[in-house]
């Protein structure tokens, strides 16, 4: 009878033992997903930023002027334009 | 040992001894009760004591919904900026930390001590919505009493092109103007909360519960063509410094699902930096503020007389001697002169602009039709886009009509309209009869139009608006290359104080291409153009053509003209027009 209640106590704190680590396990675990998640808002806010900044560079009065001025493009003469309609396609 | 040095014991009565047991062990059983109470029956109370040792509820922010246009280009986007905050009692610092704060927050020494001192505050705000990485570094100072707060601050990457449509958010994240205010339950996001379990360090260990999730606001999508609208605030703003006018205001629609795709006004603002704004600049003149639109009514006056079979296109009009008295007030035609014979078709009354004409056509008609059809168009009622402060126009009660303001509605004087609800009426030509709705949110498909004219009479009004604008007409500068157009001036003079000021004019165009399918329809408006020339067909029309010419070719839709040059003609040779 000792030895059964012996050993049981063993199971016992082997047990204990075990919840404990797993309790420090999932703490841990949840830390770095915490952590991730962190870092996935920063990138969203990054995101923003770029899209942002990609906008304000985009800028089309911005491009305009570059195409115009620096490259010396100009929107080309009606009569150079050829249409080409697309095939199978409701004609827009 | 002094009670044994007493010569004598004093005997006490036996009662305190037990009475002093008894408290004692009621004492106890109290004690004991109380135990067993808080651990099996009031549970509650001691699991949220030790839950305060650790556990903690978060907020979650949410963000406010972007901005986008129609091909997904973003106009408006918030991002997490920091404002910098203090408690006077408790900042504490030394002369030399004061002056490197204020030079962080590029605020004058003086004035940072002045908010120190304002004794009887308990919170001042230092600086708002600065980068996190300046708030940071004020916060390495290492000063008591100075905090920092997050905030989201709104960009605006378009700028001054875009502010009328877009409007802006205050300090607080809440619209003010615009689309941000007028759809501010859709953007606004609802900040959640949720309770987790902390450690020693400050980690979070364990999400507890979500109390309430975080509603992040939805993005919204536009009807405006960034590219339409930078093309049509370009052209806009150089007519207004060029015509040295007072404001300006241009509108472009999309003819089939009734989309506003351009709209913008001047002067304007820039939403990102909101320093000394004025009424003027704000008001988004093309939804909020009407005109006498002048000559551009007169198409619908013709075509409401052809529909209801009055005249035809062709029915001559006498116009001459150019004036027409209707009891104690003379209607003037300006161009009397250049076409003195006098007797003109329906369709020249549109091409010359005749205002003797359009007033003898409007008069063959009873008073109550065409104030049906006004409304029927859109005027004096309110366009409905769900914007802030829309105007509705005046249109009277068909009633108090005099002859002689019948005769004066029929080119547009006695009526006011705004310039959105002028555009939207032209619709009606453009799509052969139907009044389009308006959206200002991308729909992408064909809206449902209500029927006003007969597709035929649309059609009709279609060439002769296009005869306005070949030579001969009001507007030939309103011509493009490649595609047919038609539309109509206008030339008003300004009301003021309760009469016609002589000098100030409200110079507007309104028209559409291609003629033979209608995309677009453009309104422009210029107004008290003081430069010399006040004509709309000099001052409007241009701007009509060049952005019509830009938008179509954006837009690639099909030529439906020879492609050669348009020859303008010399000054002098168009036909003037006064209304």
């Amino acid at each position: 009878m000792a030895k059964l209640n012996l050993l049981l106590l063993l199971v016992l704190i082997v047990c204990a033992l075990g919840l404990v680590t797993s309790q420090h396990e999932s703490r841990k675990l949840f830390t770095g997903l915490e952590r991730e998640q962190e870092r996935a808002r920063a990138l969203e806010v990054e995101f923003g930023q770029l899209q942002l900044e990609s906008s304000t560079w985009g800028l089309h009065s911005r491009v305009e002027k570059i195409a115009a001025g620096t490259l010396g493009m100009r929107a080309p003469d009606p009569r150079r334009v050829r249409m080409v309609e697309v095939h199978g396609e409701q004609k827009k | 040992m002094s009670a044994a040095s007493l010569p004598m014991m004093i005997r006490l009565p036996a009662w305190r001894a037990r009475l002093a047991v008894a408290l004692l062990l009621a004492a106890f059983v109290v004690l004991a009760g109380r135990s067993v109470y808080l651990q099996s029956m009031d549970t509650g109370f001691l699991q949220g004591k030790g839950e305060a040792r650790y556990s903690r509820v978060l907020e979650v922010p949410a963000t406010r919904g972007r901005i986008v246009d129609r091909n997904g280009e973003a106009l408006a986007i918030s991002t997490p900026v920091k404002s910098v905050w203090a408690i006077p009692e408790d900042v504490n610092a030394t002369p030399a930390q004061l002056k490197s704060l204020a030079a962080m927050l590029s605020l004058d020494p003086r004035e940072l001590g002045r908010k120190f001192a304002e004794g009887e505050r308990e919170f001042v705000y230092l600086k708002r919505q600065i980068a996190p990485e300046a708030a940071a570094r004020v916060l390495e100072l290492g000063i008591a009493g100075i905090h920092q707060q997050s905030e989201y601050r709104r960009y605006y990457p378009g700028g001054e092109t875009m502010s009328h449509v877009i409007g802006f958010t205050g300090v607080n994240d809440t619209g003010q103007e615009g689309i941000e205010l007028a759809q501010q339950a859709v953007l606004a996001g609802a900040a959640g909360s949720r309770r987790v379990i902390k450690d020693r360090l400050g980690r979070i260990v364990e999400d507890v519960e979500s109390i309430r999730a975080a509603q992040d606001g939805r993005d919204l999508t536009l009807a405006i063509d960034s590219k339409i609208q930078n093309l049509a605030f370009g052209a806009l703003k150089a007519a207004v410094e060029a015509h040295k006018a007072k404001a300006g205001a241009i509108v472009v629609l999309d003819v089939r699902t009734g989309e506003v795709l351009a709209l913008a006004n001047m002067p304007t603002y820039n939403p990102n930096n909101r320093a000394r704004l004025t009424g003027a600049q704000l008001r988004n003149r093309v939804l909020t503020d009407t005109f006498e639109p002048g000559s551009t009514l007169k198409p619908f006056t013709v075509g409401l007389a052809i529909e209801t079979g009055r005249i035809t296109p062709q029915t001559v009009i006498q116009t001459s001697p150019g004036a027409l008295t209707i009891g104690s007030y003379t209607i003037h035609d300006s161009h009397a002169g250049g076409n003195a014979g006098g007797a003109m078709s329906a369709a020249q009354v549109i091409q010359k602009s005749s205002n003797v004409g359009a007033a003898k056509i409007a008069l063959s008609m009873p008073r109550e039709e065409m104030h049906d059809m006004f409304k029927r168009v859109g005027f004096g009622i309110a366009p409905r886009l769900g914007f802030p402060g829309e105007a509705i126009g005046r249109v009277r009660e068909a009633k108090t009509w005099r002859p002689v303001e019948q005769a004066t509605m029929a080119y547009g004087h006695g009526i006011s309209v705004s310039l959105i609800q002028l555009a939207r009426a032209y619709t009606v030509f453009a799509r052969d009869g139907e009044l389009a709705p308006l959206s200002l949110l991308k729909t992408g498909v064909p809206a449902e139009g209500k029927r006003v004219f007969s597709p035929e009479v649309a059609r009709a009004l279609r060439e002769m608006l296009e005869s306005a604008v070949q030579p001969g007409g009001t507007a030939p500068r309103a011509r493009i290359v490649g595609w047919r157009v038609g539309g109509k001036t206008g030339t008003a003079h300004k009301q003021e104080n309760g009469g016609y000021a002589a000098h100030k004019y409200v110079s507007s165009f309104v028209g559409f291409a291609p003629v033979s399918d209608p995309r677009l329809v453009i309104a422009v408006m210029v107004d008290e153009p003081s430069a010399g020339q006040y004509y709309g067909g000099l001052v409007a029309a241009p701007v009509f053509s060049q952005v019509m010419q830009g938008a179509l070719r954006l837009l690639g839709a099909p030529y439906d003209a020879p492609l050669s040059p348009i020859e303008l003609p010399g000054e002098g040779d168009e036909a003037k027009e006064n209304t």
